[in-house]
């Protein structure tokens, strides 16, 4: 089986992206199975089942999306391997700018939309920066230079990466990301295998439920703004 | 230059020696901060926690560093790779059936791509953004000066060879017309950028029916304002040699003048169209049925004069539009069309 993960920011595109690239990836007769990685709520799996795609879902609810996608891909990895997928794509909501699902030796693309401002690229870290391909969607909506201006900032935050444009509208490119995505090593475990970023711990009492404002409720990793007094 | 070299030069060495690596340093401030040191100490001196703040690894920090350098060297090397011609080698259409023609466009040309909605004209554009090499459901092939071409042109996102006109043309981003375009030559990497915007806003005003200047806004442009600033811009700025279009409608510009726009800086021109003066104004057209090029049509004489017709038809209908924009009333005996 071939594993793919997908992550981005949320809207930017990542279900329609994937939903096109199977279309391809059916063309070839290939079986493929989708896992949605959110923190709330998603219904993207009432979508993929509408499509006849197996899908699972997964909510962390009070944890960090990507933290709970490590904790789980393993045996998310082995639904897959027993339903007898050719392809399984995670879709991971890109909702911590601080970590990425991706695991070196298994595909990482991450999906960005035109839309968010030329600062984003900059802004939201592991996710894009180590990333192997780098989708940017929306190019409909908005001129050719945008589009280069925001290509632009893209590569200097990630110059390594295959930069392409899809249109999740039509579909217009997922073809070419599906020539892309396999890989001849096949996998049937991700044990032992190692993220490409670590995650930070950021541990304090609010992690563990603590409500109430104040320091006296402050324990474990506190840190403080510097606000220019001192 | 080596990496190791590379990474260990102080920082304004780099940008002494090159200057559009400034553009990088600037957009990574939070972490170059001492201009004095090279990139490798400075993220040698970080500590492990100050690493896990910014979120860094020094690996891929360096690699992204000097990959950054080298990928932009190889952009500013493209002009020795000029487009004469592109050359499209015939595949199937939806029903598996062979198509008829191979295609060849040389540089100055225009196209047409005509056909109804649904038919194809997408598939074909998309295959030429993408080199098709029998490898897209089309199975066409496209060569560029009647070579194989080179599979660079896929994936580097800088050079693109194919610039996209799409039909949409809005702005979403927060700037002026200057500070823009700015950006966008700054992404260029052109040099003489003050000369370089002040032609596009001159070439763009001669385009669009009402003018405007540096200071507007990129989103309170009109429609037709904004589709001549793009285009003048994609004329002049882009290295693109090849340009697409998606249906220019006649909101507000010079058609005629967008296209000479176009081919005077050397580009192959490329249109899906269903307006008569586009598709007349083009040298062949190409006819999309069920997903194949079923046939190629040359402009004949006899179209290049209706075309002079549906032009005098256009000046009217402009000039009956200012009539009634200025609260005038319209004549019968205004319409004179022999
Ligand atoms: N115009 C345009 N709209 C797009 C494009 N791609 C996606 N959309 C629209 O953007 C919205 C969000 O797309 P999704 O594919 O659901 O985005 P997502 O990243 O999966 O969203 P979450 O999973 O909820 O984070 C939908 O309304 C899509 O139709 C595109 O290329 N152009
Ligand atoms: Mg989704
Ligand atoms: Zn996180
Ligand atoms: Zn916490």
């Amino acid at each position: 089986m071939n594993l793919i993960t997908i992550s981005g920011p949320p809207s930017s595109g990542k279900t329609s992206v994937i939903v096109k690239t199977i279309d391809a990836l059916k063309r070839r007769n290939l079986k493929v199975g989708v896992v949605k990685f959110d923190c709330l709520y998603t219904d993207d799996d009432v979508l993929y089942k509408k499509l006849n795609i197996p899908v699972k879902k997964g909510l962390s609810g009070s944890l960090c999306p990507d933290h709970y996608f490590v904790s789980n891909i393993e045996e998310v990895t082995q639904w897959g391997v027993k339903i007898d997928l050719d392809v399984l794509i995670t879709e991971s909501a890109g909702l911590c700018n601080r970590c990425s699902p991706y695991i070196k030796d298994i595909k990482a693309i991450c999906v960005i939309d035109n839309l968010s401002g030329i600062n984003t690229p900059k802004k939201i870290g592991p996710m894009l920066k180590a990333a192997d391909i780098v989708v940017i969607t929306k190019g409909d909506i908005v001129s050719q230079a945008e589009r280069e201006v925001f290509a632009s900032r893209v590569r200097q935050v990630n110059p390594k990466a295959i930069t392409m444009n899809i249109n999740g509208l039509t579909g217009q490119g997922a073809f070419e990301l599906s020539t892309l995505i396999l890989d001849d090593k096949q996998i049937t475990t991700v044990k032992g295998k190692e993220l490409r970023f670590s995650m930070p711990s950021a541990l304090c009492s609010y992690c563990l439920g603590e409500r109430r404002i104040g320091e006296d409720f402050q324990l474990g990793n506190v840190r403080k703004m510097n606000l220019g007094d001192k | 230059m080596n990496k190791i070299d590379f990474i260990n030069l102080n920082i304004n060495q780099v940008i002494e020696e090159y200057p559009f690596m400034a553009d990088y340093f600037s957009e990574n401030e939070n972490l170059f901060k001492d201009f004095s040191k090279s990139p490798s100490s400075i993220i040698d001196e970080l500590t492990e926690e100050e690493l896990e703040d910014l979120a860094i690894d020094k690996e891929l920090t360096l690699n992204n560093y000097y990959e950054y350098f080298n990928q932009m060297l190889d952009f500013l090397g493209i002009e020795d790779d000029r487009v004469e011609s592109l050359t499209i080698i015939k595949g199937y259409d939806k029903s598996g059936i062979r198509e008829t023609h191979d295609l060849t466009i040389n540089v100055g040309e225009v196209i047409a791509i005509v056909g109804p909605t649904g038919s194809g004209k997408s598939r074909l554009l998309a295959d030429i953004e993408w080199i098709a090499d029998e490898d897209t459901p089309t199975k066409r092939k496209i060569l560029i000066n009647n070579k194989e071409a080179d599979k660079k042109w896929r994936f580097s996102s800088g050079n693109k060879i194919v610039a996209q006109l799409s039909q949409n043309m809005n702005f979403v981003m927060d700037l002026t017309v200057k500070e823009f375009l700015e950006l966008h030559a700054n992404s260029r990497l052109v040099e003489d950028v003050d000369n370089v915007v002040k032609k596009i806003i001159e070439e763009a005003n001669l385009l669009a029916g009402e003018t405007f200047d540096l200071e507007t806004p990129i989103t309170s442009l009109s429609g037709g304002q904004s589709r001549a600033l793009m285009i003048a811009d994609t004329a002049i700025l882009s290295k693109s040699p090849i340009v697409l279009i998606d249906e220019i409608e006649n909101a507000g510009i010079d058609r005629k003048k967008a296209l000479d726009l176009l081919v005077k800086e050397e580009k192959i021109v490329l249109m899906a169209t269903h307006d008569p003066i586009l598709a007349l104004m083009a040298d062949k057209r190409i006819v999309i049925k069920n997903g194949g090029i079923s046939k190629i049509i040359f402009t004949n004489n006899e179209e290049k004069q209706m075309l002079k017709k549906l032009e005098e038809v256009d000046k009217f209908l402009m000039k009956e539009r200012q009539l009634i924009r200025l609260g005038q009333s319209i004549k019968l005996e205004s319409l004179h069309i022999d």
